[in-house]
């Protein structure tokens, strides 16, 4: 899964596995190639391995088999003080001990560097996450939203070239971490740091994301650029793990150029772009994003196939609407609609034939 | 003020219209008076609720502890059956030498009190202070039941002439006021000449400082050992899995359920010349038959005994505060930068410091206190200063001295426990 | 605590109070008032007809003194140790018992003649010495040349090995001196002189660094059987448990014995005060204290008791030689003295502890 638009691959995963018990595999064959100054989040459910990489290249945990690069180099033997990577961890790990500025002053500390030259930086860091005023304070004494900024401040201090982030957001509340995601951005951008980010938030990871790795047992299942992760998913586990997803179970019925047909277990054809799915009769999931369900037929492309779905519910949310359907056997099927002047009101009991774009409906593995 | 009650805006009204006055309530009563009150009423009853563990506390802890620690610096044993010799003393200049009148109260003093049949507690109160006296006073008393003819002088040294010594009657006079010093003094090699200065206590009797310095010395370096041996027993508890560490835990905790007196049988056998590790150490070759090392019934008896017996003490408190120490804490002082003794030292280390603080500080109290085990094992060299107060309270039943011994053991801890407050803060001890 | 004593007292005695011949004793328990239940009690009841009721205490001083103080005594007869008959028999607690009353010994030898030095006092008669002896381990030494004296506990050239000492100046200062050559009658004026001490110390010096000393009475049985030491000063009933029960090697020598006594004493009010003194005298007489070595291996306080000790309960052991008051363990021993110990207790203790932490 080497990416070609980072060649020269500033960290680099090869063939890298790991297990705990050596019994079973919590990381399965993985490559990765990370570019310098990108931001790269590792995304998936608890378990899935993404934690496990994290900690590899960290250097807390040693691989099993395989070999971890930084910078060209094999780190696979180097203690982690060595690697001289930035980290911040999910609960912070501000040492409750020491000032905000002792926190900072540590890893210059053991690095031997001069006291003045410390103050500088100390001050440069803390200034950089707005946190000036707070030198002396202890980490017990700071708010959520203070401690991740030195946080991410003492990560940042000694200028690494690259910095890990295990779930650094994960305690905020929902306003703070999105102010917080824009930060962390912006500071990437700004210093050209390589970063390397854990999450199991889809909405986090595309927000901050340049490039996004799903992990699920133990396995990449796609890398891709955010846009193309949410509208062109390779399998069905990324398409329903990333953003809001109906899923509807089938068989290839024909190739028509670039889409298939696909007829549904209940009931009905429908229309959908082919993802790794080569011969007729060939089993299914057909993935089509709700925003992309179209019921007035003038949206729709001309000879698009439409099936029958039953209005169960729907659910005014302000900016959308949001209708559950009954749609070929499933009573999950959700569709939206901008709620916007003259969008047609739909009522429970309602029969409508709905449709879309065959490139909006990804024909994927069978779950 | 009944309108004002029946309307609850005039009290809004009161208050919004003087911006200094005092609030009140809805009835116009002050607002600081009803809260007291009601708050009052709370605290009555959080009162009550405590209210057994006090007396509890009160009547099992300090009472009797109190009463003890007076029985130091008060002892009415002379006072109290003398009260005539006694009053000439109060009357009367040290130094006076004793006349006739003196002597006529004293045989009053020794008539009665062999009447009331007290004078075995006269002779014991002067006992304390000058040996020998307590046959003194009962086999006069015996001989007392006559009754005496003036002049007393000369009656009384007929009955012994042990009478005429003027430390008798240096010491009689400092017993006669119940309150005295003296007892201190004997805790710290003091004793009174027949002037009544305070001097050094013969070199061949000197024997308390020695103790002190010795327990507290001992306590001290068993204090190190038990942090020494327990702070990696400790860490290896709190990063186990919880299957693995509480069997450990068990081992630990394995002295606190075996009897002292079992431990301390099954140490005499390890430890003993002709014990199991002299006998391997012949085995292996490493000293001979000849040079069997002593390691117990003397000081190393104690500090092996001890150390053992208080481990637990150290692990339980370090054990439960490594246990909330985040395994992170360690991982980024290391990416940071930091080599493994170095994140110890830094970013480990200082978060135990409640925990061996609360350790340290229990381990050296108990320490301090400790007798039995020094007793059976600790032979000459191994004794302590709590053998003495133990020898004091049921040997010699002398509970003064015991009394005045054990309040300069517990001043001396309070000292201590002061000293910890001052340089770690005693809000930074964590007992579990 | 205390009226809890009075309470259960009181109530004991109105339990006892509806019976008329009868009478309380107050002993120690275990396997020492089973000796007195077998050797007293019983021929007591079968000649008298007076029931005896044992009443066990942990030390029977403790509820004389609480029933004296609270002004209700029940019991009639307490087995008490030397220094609280005295302590109790000065503060008047006791009834004085007329030494003359007791019966004579069998060869008509008057009673205060066939006690034991000691074993009479105003208020109390003694029933059984015990004492603190010598004990060594006979494989340690060849034969012919084992240790015989108490002089040979302190000759660790002779007799090379570990010696076992009590911890206390009460059963060490007096061995020094015997083994020093002071008579064991002269052993209390000796000490009550400054250079008496001085010449203890000195003795003791001599085997400091051999002295294994001990604290608990099953300690030097533990510490002569584990080979700690060669000899050690031992109770006698420990230490022949251990060599009739057990069979262990080991040996008595009495010379310098130091012995101990238990009195029986009757309070003052007692609720059956003559068959109370009928029992005292009954008990003390020269069969039954003879008899009760049967039982246990302490000594009657009668001289002519000791050639009617027979044997051991397991019916082999011939027990003579094993009491602390037969004519042997007799004539050098040195019998406790409670009104010296009041008067140097505390000062002969500090000075012992001082010189065990000199070096």
């Amino acid at each position: 899964m080497l990416d070609d638009r980072h060649g020269d691959a500033f960290v680099a995963f090869e063939h890298v596995q790991k297990s705990y018990d050596g019994q079973t595999l919590v990381v399965k064959d993985l490559n990765l190639s990370i570019g310098k100054g990108e931001f790269l989040t590792m995304l998936g459910p608890s378990g899935s391995g993404k934690t496990t990489c994290l900690m590899m290249l960290a250097g807390f945990e040693t691989a099993t088999h395989g070999e971890i690069r930084l910078a060209g180099r094999p780190i696979n033997q180097v203690p982690p003080h060595k690697r001289g990577i930035g980290m911040v961890f999910q609960n912070y790990a501000l040492f409750p001990h020491m000032t905000v500025g002792e926190n900072l002053s540590f890893p210059l500390e053991v690095r031997g560097m001069g006291k003045s030259e410390r103050e500088a930086r100390i001050k440069r860091a803390l200034d950089m996450v707005q946190m000036g005023a707070f030198i002396n304070r202890r980490p017990a004494q700071l708010s959520g939203g203070q401690q991740q900024r030195i946080a991410l401040a003492r990560a940042l201090v000694f200028d690494p070239e690259l910095v890990l982030m295990d779930e650094p957001l994960g305690a905020l509340d929902k306003q703070l971490r999105e102010h917080m995601q824009f930060e962390i951005k912006h500071l990437h951008e700004r210093l050209g740091i390589t970063v390397v980010y854990v999450t199991h938030d889809q909405g986090e990871a595309l927000t901050m994301s340049d490039r996004i790795a799903v992990f699920n047992d133990g396995r990449i299942q796609q890398l891709a650029p955010p846009a193309a992760l949410y509208e062109r998913p390779e399998n069905s586990f990324v398409a329903s793990f990333i953003g809001e997803n109906n899923a509807l179970p089938g068989v290839i019925e024909e190739f028509e150029g670039d889409k298939a047909l696909v007829r549904l277990d209940g009931g009905g054809v429908i229309d959908a772009t082919p993802v790794n799915i080569r011969e007729k009769g060939q089993r299914t999931t057909v993935s089509i994003r709700p925003e992309r369900v179209e019921f007035k037929p003038e949206m729709m492309p001309p000879g698009a196939h439409t099936i029958e779905a039953k209005v169960l519910e729907v659910i005014y949310m302000g900016d959308i609407l949001r209708a559950r359907l009954a749609v070929a056997g499933s009573d999950n099927f959700v569709m939206k609609m901008r709620n916007t002047i003259g969008q047609t009101r739909l009522d429970p009991g309602q029969t409508i034939r709905i449709g879309w774009h065959p490139q909006d409906a990804r024909a994927l593995d069978p779950v | 003020m009944a309108n004002v009650a029946l309307d609850p805006h005039a009290a809004i009204a009161t208050t919004a219209s003087g911006v200094g006055a005092a609030l009140t309530t809805a009835d116009g009563k002050p607002l600081a008076r009803a809260l007291a009150r009601s708050q009052r009423r709370a605290r009555r009853r959080a009162f009550f609720l405590v209210l057994p563990l006090l007396a509890f506390i009160l009547i099992t802890f300090v009472i009797p502890i109190g009463q003890m620690l007076q029985r130091s610096f008060y002892n009415d044993g002379f006072s109290r059956n003398m009260p005539e010799v006694s009053a000439w003393f109060a009357s009367t200049e040290r130094g006076t030498d004793p006349d006739e009148a003196a002597w006529a109260a004293l045989a009053a003093d020794l008539t009665a009190a062999a009447e009331a049949r007290t004078i075995g507690m006269v002779g014991t109160r002067i006992n304390y202070d000058l040996s020998g006296a307590r046959s003194l006073f009962t086999s006069t008393g015996r001989s007392l039941r006559g009754g005496l003819e003036p002049p007393y002088r000369e009656a009384l040294l007929e009955i012994n002439e042990g009478w005429d010594n003027p430390m008798l009657w240096s010491v009689m006079r400092e017993a006669s006021r119940p309150y005295t010093a003296n007892f201190y003094l004997a805790a710290v090699d003091r004793t009174r000449d027949e002037d009544g200065r305070i001097q050094q206590v013969d070199e061949r009797q000197q024997v308390y400082v020695m103790l002190f310095m010795r327990t507290f010395w001992l306590s001290l370096l068993i204090t190190g050992l038990t942090f020494l041996l327990g702070f990696p027993i400790a860490h290896l508890l709190a990063t186990l899995p919880m299957r693995k560490s509480n069997l450990l835990m068990i081992l630990v905790l394995l002295p606190f359920w075996t009897s002292l007196l079992v431990r301390t049988t099954s140490w005499m056998v390890l430890l003993q010349q002709q014990g199991v590790v002299n006998d391997v150490l012949v085995w292996l070759g490493v000293i001979g038959n000849d040079q069997r090392l002593q390691m117990i019934y003397n000081q190393t008896g104690t500090i092996i005994a001890m150390t053992h017996i208080l481990l637990p003490f150290m692990v339980l408190p370090l054990y439960s505060v490594m246990r909330t120490i985040n395994p992170s804490y360690v991982r980024a002082a290391r990416s940071l930068g930091a080599t493994s003794w170095t994140a110890f030292r830094r970013i480990y280390f200082p978060q135990t410091l409640p925990g061996l603080g609360a350790g340290a500080l229990l381990v050296f109290i108990l320490a301090v206190g400790y007798y039995i085990t020094p007793a059976l094992v600790g032979g000459s060299s191994g004794q302590l200063i709590s053998n003495m107060i133990a020898m004091h309270m049921t040997s010699t039943l002398n509970w003064s001295m015991a009394a005045a011994l054990a309040a300069l053991l517990l001043a001396s801890v309070l000292v201590l426990y002061w000293l910890y407050d001052r340089l770690v803060g005693i809000d930074n001890l964590k007992l579990g | 605590m205390k009226t809890t004593l009075i309470l259960s007292t009181a109530l004991t005695g109105m339990a006892f109070a509806a019976s008329a011949q009868e009478v309380n004793v107050v002993s120690w328990g275990g396997a020492y008032e089973m000796s007195q239940v077998e050797a007293y009690n019983k021929p007591f009841t079968a000649e008298t007809g007076i029931r005896v009721n044992m009443i066990a205490a942990d030390n029977p001083a403790t509820p004389l003194k609480a029933q004296v103080e609270a002004g209700n005594v029940t019991a009639d007869v307490f087995d008490v140790e030397v220094s609280d008959a005295i302590r109790l028999c000065d503060e008047g607690a006791l009834v004085e018992i007329d030494h003359a009353s007791l019966p004579a010994a069998p060869d008509g030898t008057p009673a205060v003649d066939d006690f034991v030095e000691g074993a009479l006092l105003d208020c109390a008669v003694a029933n059984i010495v015990w004492g603190t002896v010598i004990s060594f381990d006979t494989t340690k030494f060849p034969e012919g040349a084992q240790p015989q004296t108490a002089a040979d506990f302190f000759d660790t050239e002779a007799f090379p090995g570990k010696r076992g000492l009590p911890r206390n100046p009460k059963r060490t200062l007096y061995l020094a001196l015997i083994a020093d050559g002071v008579p064991a009658a002269e052993i209390y004026d000796v000490l009550g002189t400054d250079e008496g001490v001085e010449r203890a110390f000195a003795k003791l010096d001599t085997i400091k660094s051999d002295v294994v000393w001990w604290e608990a009475g099953a300690q030097p049985v533990q510490l002569l059987a584990d080979g700690e030491v060669t000899m050690t000063t031992v109770y006698n009933g420990r230490i022949f448990d251990a060599m009739v029960a057990e069979n262990k090697p080991f040996e008595v020598i009495w010379d310098g014995q130091y012995m101990d006594m238990d009195m029986f004493v009757i309070p003052k009010d007692a609720p059956n005060m003559d068959a109370a003194l009928q029992y005292l005298k009954f008990a003390t007489d020269t069969q039954r204290l003879a008899d009760q070595a049967k039982y246990i291996a302490y000594g009657p306080a009668r001289r002519s008791s000791a050639a009617l000790v027979g044997l051991y309960q397991d019916g082999v052991t011939e027990m003579a030689p094993h009491m602390p008051t037969s004519p042997e363990a007799l004539e050098n021993a040195v019998m406790d003295n409670p009104e010296f110990w009041a008067d140097h207790d505390t000062e002969l203790t500090e000075r012992f502890n001082a010189w065990l932490a000199s070096s």
